[in-house]
């Protein structure tokens, strides 16, 4: 602990490359932060939503326009009682929903935030780590995801979250093929695996969603089934499965899980943003004249405008469909996704081959 | 039971008595081969309350408020039912007036019955949003029943003889409104659902039954009708005038889940118009008949004449004198033909009474329905049935 201070002392004293240390660790703290409060409210988001397309009032006791909801449901689970089945498998019990946090707090590492701060002739990225295989990444970090849920419902040693479990791992492994392919699309266009380079070739309004239509509504639909949102939220289905995975979990436990899926709508949002919808790109930039840092926030909150266009999305979707049936849910990802993202790829491919 | 004990690789699922989707308490113990059913078996009795046992042991008037707990989505058609059950014991022929009353009063609770039905097949299919829609107008019907009995989901409405009052301005104008805002909610509700790619895909060709299986297990109602047989007691063996009405009996083809969602809805339709015409054609008339017997006298001749004080005293006390006879009635219930088989001794109470319901004869069906499917499959099926644990179990 005391050898960590006088380094940040030593930072702040000595130089340049430290400074930059230091400046990173504020940023993943400050996005690790921002990622919680955002999670936190999409639930208070989703339920006001939600009350809106029923024609309902939604949350509003607890502070004016239950602002303050999202607080008391943490609190409430906190103070649940930590429930776990004699059977379970114990450190595979609690490894489960620490596991799905962990993961879905890890992606947002290499997406861009925003333009560079310049302080002082400085440059500070809104990126924590631009590095050179941000894709990869990503997709690494998402193929990982699946274990948390896995884990937690074998564990559990309860039918309908073994059912649950079988059913989100296979979900989850079909529908990151799409995905993949679909990326591999983008890649092939930009030319980059980098998140950083990928979003500054989307200057201005030159979205990639222009040239790759189809395979936005890929990955769109693919991130809707990695994030386990309606429809295709199977795994967790209370009218078939009871709880789904999550059936035997209680207290902050069973918060863990819930609220990663909303880190996992959040992070997926940033992603399809970033790779389609031109990250913090906006129209007509270059011409308001605007300072470097003013670009930079501004660029910051349009990206952030666009992230809550797609919770919109999820939340919209959600409450209006219905859900797959399980065979239904593999025949589209594998007999229709799959082929439509190859044909993405190969039509792409092609384009770029007849323009040299 | 037999598959159990031989396969020990098949996985035994208790779905219920407590789960979600069984909406009352049912239990099914379901051999799965992964998610496919290989077998099932119901268990039943969760909710049985003895009201048959029950029923022997009281007057007559008094057995009203236990039809209500039989299909509570749709009550006033089981006290109404239960009223010309006793009446046609008795012998007592219903005025016009009395049959539209009841026409109107049936109707609304068949549309609560189906707009419950359809609505928690969405539920159970992921789409929560149209089942809050169709509860906003169940309520408007709640709140018609309680112009008219006073109580809200079980009514325990009317009287053997007639009502206990006639209906109030308010109750017209709340009918009224009712008739005119229902098919706006109704249309939007089918938009929701009824064209929805994925509903569809998770409906047709889930839980289906041939129109023979059907009839030989003794369907009734919509889920037989969905089969494709147009059986319906309001026109085959008509009761409280229902043959002074033009209305269609909507058939399925292929008795499986999404036909019995059509089947449904389009009911629904039908009983609006109904309910129009019987209450645009509402004879004027007394609100009920006169049956000094069985039929309260008002409160006031009560208090001065001696006759209708006597009345009183008899029929609270039970002490009428009912015929002795064996009679079969039955009417259309929201889920099928629901019948009361009433057995008098002369005594103050039924010798028996046995109550047809249509729910234990659809939930017999329910593991050869599942069988082969997936469990999202077996869900469906059983909220497209409608199962209500209360008229399962009575």
């Amino acid at each position: 602990m005391w050898s960590v201070f006088f380094r940040v002392i030593c930072v702040l004293i000595v130089g340049d490359v430290t400074t930059l240390i230091l400046y990173k660790v504020l940023l993943a703290s400050g996005i690790l932060i921002l990622s919680l409060v955002v999670a936190m409210y999409s639930t208070l988001m989703e339920r006001k939503m939600a009350a809106f397309f029923q024609d309902r009032l939604g949350p509003n006791r607890a502070g004016p326009w239950g602002i303050l909801q999202p607080l008391a449901d943490g609190i409430k689970l906190f103070f649940k009682e930590e429930f776990m089945p004699n059977t379970a498998d114990k450190f595979l019990y609690i490894l489960g929903p620490a596991l799905t946090m962990f993961i879905a707090l890890l992606t947002s590492a290499v997406i861009p935030w925003g333009p560079a701060l310049v302080v002082n002739g400085t440059e500070y990225p809104l990126q924590i780590a631009d590095v050179n295989i941000g894709i990869l990444y990503i997709f690494a970090i998402l193929s990982i995801g699946v274990y948390g849920i896995m884990i937690g419902g074998w564990a559990s040693n309860n039918k309908y979250a073994l059912l649950g479990a079988i059913r989100a791992s296979s979900q989850m492994i079909s529908y990151e093929l799409g995905m993949g392919l679909s990326i591999v699309a983008v890649v092939m266009m930009t030319g980059s695996l980098s998140l950083g380079e990928i979003v500054d070739q989307q200057a201005g309004f030159n979205w990639n969603i222009w040239y790759q239509p189809l395979g936005f509504l890929i990955f769109l639909i693919c991130a809707f089934a990695e994030t386990n949102r309606a429809p295709f939220d199977l795994p967790e289905c209370e009218t078939e499965l009871v709880g789904g995975y999550h059936t035997e979990y209680s207290s902050m436990k069973l918060g863990f899980y819930l609220f990663a899926e909303y880190i996992n709508m959040f992070i997926s949002g940033a992603v399809l943003a970033t790779l389609y919808l031109g990250g913090y790109h906006f129209p007509f930039e270059d011409r308001l004249g605007l300072s470097v840092n003013g670009h930079a926030i501004i660029g910051f909150l349009v990206f952030f405008l666009k992230i809550t266009f797609f919770g919109f999305l999820f939340i919209w979707v959600r409450w209006t469909l219905p859900r797959f049936r399980y065979d239904q849910l593999m025949k589209l990802g594998w007999k229709t996704l799959i082929p439509l993202a190859i044909f993405n790829v190969m039509i792409t491919g092609l384009v770029i081959l007849l323009r040299g | 039971m037999t598959a159990f004990l031989e396969d020990n690789h098949y996985t035994t699922l208790n779905l219920g008595p407590t789960h979600p989707a069984t909406h009352g308490i049912f239990q099914n113990v379901l051999t799965m081969d992964g998610e496919e059913i290989i077998a099932a078996e119901q268990t039943i009795g969760y909710i049985h309350r003895a009201f048959e046992k029950i029923a022997e042991h009281r007057p007559y008037y008094q057995i009203t408020p236990l039809t209500d707990r039989l299909n509570y989505c749709s009550a006033p058609i089981n006290n109404l039912g239960y009223h010309m059950a006793v009446e046609k014991l008795i012998g007592i022929r219903s005025n016009k007036r009395v049959d539209y009353m009841r026409i109107i009063l049936m109707e609304l609770a068949r549309i609560t019955d189906h707009l419950i039905c359809n609505s928690v097949i969405g539920v159970d299919s992921g789409a929560l949003t149209g089942f809050v829609y169709v509860f906003q107008e169940r309520e408007r019907v709640y709140e018609i029943y309680e112009e008219v009995s006073g109580a809200r989901l079980t009514t325990n409405m009317g009287r053997i003889g007639g009502f206990e009052r006639d209906f109030s301005p308010s109750a017209i104008r709340k009918i009224r409104e009712f008739l005119d805002h229902l098919p706006k909610v109704l249309k939007e509700f089918e938009k929701l659902l009824m064209r929805n790619r994925i509903f569809m895909d998770r409906t047709i060709g889930v839980g289906g039954i041939s129109a023979e299986r059907a009839l030989n297990y003794g369907f009734t109602g919509p889920n037989l009708r969905a089969a494709g047989v147009d059986y319906d007691v309001r026109v085959m063996n008509p009761y409280s005038s229902y043959d002074d009405f033009d209305f269609q009996i909507p058939v399925g083809t292929q008795g499986d889940t999404y036909d019995r969602f059509c089947v449904r809805q389009e009911e629904v339709w039908q009983s609006l118009k109904l309910i129009r015409n019987a209450l645009d054609n509402l004879p004027e008339g007394d609100y009920h008949m006169e049956v000094p017997e069985f039929y309260l006298p008002p409160k006031e001749e009560v208090y001065d004449k001696m006759e209708a004080l006597i009345w009183h005293f008899k029929i609270v006390m039970g002490e009428v004198n009912v015929p002795v006879g064996e009679i079969y009635h039955s009417v259309e219930a929201g889920n099928g033909e629901l019948g009361f088989y009433l057995v008098s001794d002369g005594a103050r109470a039924p010798y028996r009474l046995h109550f047809r319901r249509p729910c234990f004869v659809y939930y017999q069906a329910f593991p050869e329905m599942i069988k082969g499917g997936v469990l999202s499959d077996a869900i469906l099926t059983m909220s497209s049935m409608n199962v209500i644990a209360g008229e399962l179990d009575a």
